[in-house]
């Protein structure tokens, strides 16, 4: 299959493997910053076949793990409504609020529905003239212009019944939040390639003069993710820092023009709390004032809703790579896919459920001797 | 249908409607009342759809001659929701009965008869309801099993037309037969009888909101024929266990294997036939294609020592054409289902928590 199969090569993977092993001299942590990442690595079993030197840190990449309990519980409150058709992509619904999730409102009768596109949403809207419509909508810059069209959308068709949650979060503020920490064990990041591709690469510079340290675009099958690896490394070990792009078939330098433009009409900069991390500054985008009207927490006046975290769950120290899924107690034992503490073992592309579903061989959760090395 | 009686012997496909039916194009809580309307679906839609001949209608049990082969029944039940009602290569009417005919044929058991109950929501169109009881009266001839009673209720439309279809089947064990995963051992052969995913796709690719081409279409098909060939090629018990994957997929199959079996099960992912339309479907919606639904593939553990003659079995058998050798049961990790990957690395194989959630990104 075309654009499968050619990046998931194992002859090719090997290569890759022998020249990576060729190449490193000393040890080096690696961060891919993105949830598809974490995925695929574990999934195909990579970290477990590169060098014992080599050691992969999982970032804060998956939008459903650092979508803060807060937001979900707004989401909860406005699904529950009567006059209220909620719409959210898939891996949202099972994400517990602080009592419940999506799929227990859509049981006590609230209509929450799964859409693929977030245009669907708007459809939606449009077909149920006496129903408030409401998006959520989360994610990174990847996500984000499908989200910000449903604002244009709706505008355009004058539709006063739609609206949308938003918890947009931004990479670049991420990794600098990372980067700038004592404790950060980071010494190269793999970028997300398919914010790059909204992008471009334009805003890793700074990041790369900042805090002297490789970041180089990645893709997301094996193959991908193994070249972002070996050239992240070759520069880590010729004593380079710079912005690469190993993505090149889907990332040019610009990004996208025509979905850039759509995202600084409808978005504006603000501060993000992310989940298990805290807030940083000036890491979320929210509706612009010009498209105000349409933010949902407003309509719905969820915006004084506060909570805590359970405080068992230690998804912020996974989330910024100071932890291992596998190294924390709750791992497996309080803390499942079906009774997850925290994010990060919900979704498919969190840390903690990709260790749980691929590496529960050995008692401490670990399939070989080299996934901890 | 409570009703069972004597039918004409019909051809499936050769549904028309007669006068009394034409009164109404959908159905009404009336012909789930019991009065004319229910005797007129039964007697003009279901019994020339299902083909079936009952010499004595006088009992609302169908009364059957004990068949013989051996003195062990199977006995089976099941009940299908799917939307949308008709899809690529068939509809809910061939699920009801190949579901619940390979339920009873994993036993090792011949079909012998079905009952079908029928919930029908107000609104559903008589042609989609004719169009599904044919296709229910075309499988069950091809798996060779009958259609002998059932009922049909009606109630208040909730989702527009829908159906749901109760079947429950029993067959014979042949004397000899004795499929269990607790005969599963170390060293045996894990077979898989064709390429995964294409039933979950197929319906995948028609979901409100998920439309997208493609020319998949369900593989829903009778495997009974193909079970009891694949026992004759291995008499002396060299099959000990058979599943066929729907709900949950390959993967959920195996790990239930594993896990009544007290055995670990190691396959390999690059032997594991998926057909590029799937893989690329999946790809796109972030899906797991050893997760998706089946309607037509069993998976066999067999010893080591007929594993060849039961996949050559497998190939003499228009459901078995594309069977090929998938995995083994090791001493290793018991209850546990562990791949190796393209790369060669292993992984964990685990059950899909409740329903497959395309990703967000």
């Amino acid at each position: 299959m075309k654009y499968l199969d050619e990046f998931n090569d194992p002859e090719l993977a090997a290569s890759q493997f022998e020249e990576i092993e060729r190449i490193v001299t000393r040890p080096w942590s690696l961060m891919e910053v993105c949830g598809g990442q974490t995925h695929s690595i574990v999934r195909n079993g990579i970290d477990q076949l590169l060098p014992e030197r080599v050691r992969l840190i999982h970032g804060p990449g998956c939008p459903v793990c650092v979508t803060p309990l807060e937001t979900i519980d707004k989401a909860l409150a406005i699904a529950a409504r009567d006059d209220v058709i909620f719409c959210s992509f898939g891996d949202m619904l099972r994400v517990p609020g602080s009592h419940h999730d999506l799929f227990q409102i859509r049981s006590n009768g609230g209509d929450v529905r799964v859409v693929y596109s977030p245009l669907d949403a708007v459809r939606v809207a449009a077909d149920n003239p006496d129903k408030q419509v409401v998006f959520f909508g989360i994610g990174f810059e990847t996500t984000a212009p499908a989200n910000a069209m449903t604002v244009v959308e709706a505008r355009r068709r004058g539709l006063t019944n739609f609206s949308m949650l938003v918890s947009h979060v931004l990479v670049p503020p991420a990794i600098a939040a990372i980067a700038s920490s004592p404790d950060t064990q980071v010494d190269a990041y793999l970028a997300a390639g398919h914010v790059n591709t909204v992008m471009g690469t334009g805003e890793y510079a700074p990041l790369v003069e900042r805090f002297g340290v490789p970041i180089v675009v990645t893709g997301f099958e094996p193959l991908d993710v193994l070249e972002g690896i070996r050239r992240a490394l070759l520069q880590l070990e010729e004593g380079r820092a710079e912005v690469e792009n190993a993505y090149p078939r889907a990332v040019k330098p610009g990004g996208n023009p025509a979905a850039r433009a759509v995202l600084s009409d409808v978005f504006e900069v603000c501060d993000r709390a992310w989940r298990g991390i805290g807030v940083i500054p000036a890491s979320g985008w929210r509706l612009s004032e010009a498209y105000a009207p349409f933010d949902a927490e407003h309509r719905f006046e969820v915006s004084d809703l506060h909570v805590e975290e359970s405080p068992l769950c230690r998804s912020g120290e996974v989330l910024q790579g100071l932890l291992k899924p596998s190294e924390c107690e709750q791992f497996g034992t309080t803390c499942t896919p079906r009774q997850p503490l925290g994010a990060t073992m919900v979704s498919s592309e969190g840390a903690c459920a990709a260790y749980y579903q691929y590496r529960r061989l050995a008692p401490s959760g670990q399939a070989g001797a080299k996934v901890d090395a | 249908m409570n009703d069972d009686g004597h039918v004409t012997e019909m051809a499936p496909g050769s549904w028309s409607c007669p006068l009394p039916l034409r009164d109404h194009e959908r159905i009404v809580t009336g012909h789930g009342g019991g009065g004319r309307l229910s005797a007129e679906l039964v007697e003009h839609l279901f019994r020339p759809a299902f083909g079936s001949e009952v010499d004595d209608p006088s009992h609302d049990a169908v009364v059957l001659p004990v068949p013989t082969g051996g003195d062990r029944l199977a006995f089976s039940t099941d009940s299908y929701v799917v939307t949308p009602l008709i899809f690529p290569g068939g509809s809910i009417g061939d699920l009801a009965v190949n579901g619940t005919v390979n339920d009873i044929a994993m036993s090792g058991a011949v079909p012998v008869a079905l009952s079908a109950a029928f919930v029908l929501e107000e609104g559903l169109e008589l042609a989609t309801l004719g169009r599904i009881a044919e296709d229910m009266g075309r499988a069950a001839a091809a798996a060779e099993v009958r259609l002998v009673t059932g009922d049909t209720k009606v109630v208040e439309a909730r989702d527009r037309g829908g159906l749901t279809i109760t079947t429950a089947g029993f067959g014979i064990v042949p004397d000899g037969v004795e499929l269990s995963p607790r005969r599963v051992r170390p060293g045996d052969q894990v077979l898989l009888s064709g390429p995964i995913g294409a039933h979950g796709m197929a319906i995948m690719s028609l979901r409100e909101g998920l439309e997208f081409e493609s020319e998949l279409r369900t593989d829903s098909a009778p495997l009974a024929g193909l079970v009891q060939t694949m026992l004759a090629a291995a008499p002396g018990g060299g099959v000990r266990a058979l599943r066929d994957a729907t709900r949950g997929g390959f993967a959920a199959v195996l790990c239930e294997l594993a896990e009544s079996g007290g055995t670990g099960i190691e396959y390999a992912e690059r032997d594991l036939p998926v057909p590029a339309d799937v893989a690329a479907a999946c790809g796109f919606l972030g899906l797991d294609p050893t997760h998706v639904a089946n309607e037509g593939k069993l998976v066999a553990v067999v010893a080591p020592e007929v594993a060849e003659e039961v996949l050559a079995a497998m190939h003499s058998h228009p459901h078995g054409v594309e069977a090929v050798r998938v995995g083994e049961v090791v001493d290793d990790h018991p209850g546990m289902v562990v791949a190796r990957t393209g790369l060669g690395a292993k992984r964990v194989v685990d059950l899909p928590l409740g329903e497959q959630l395309p990703r967000i990104c």
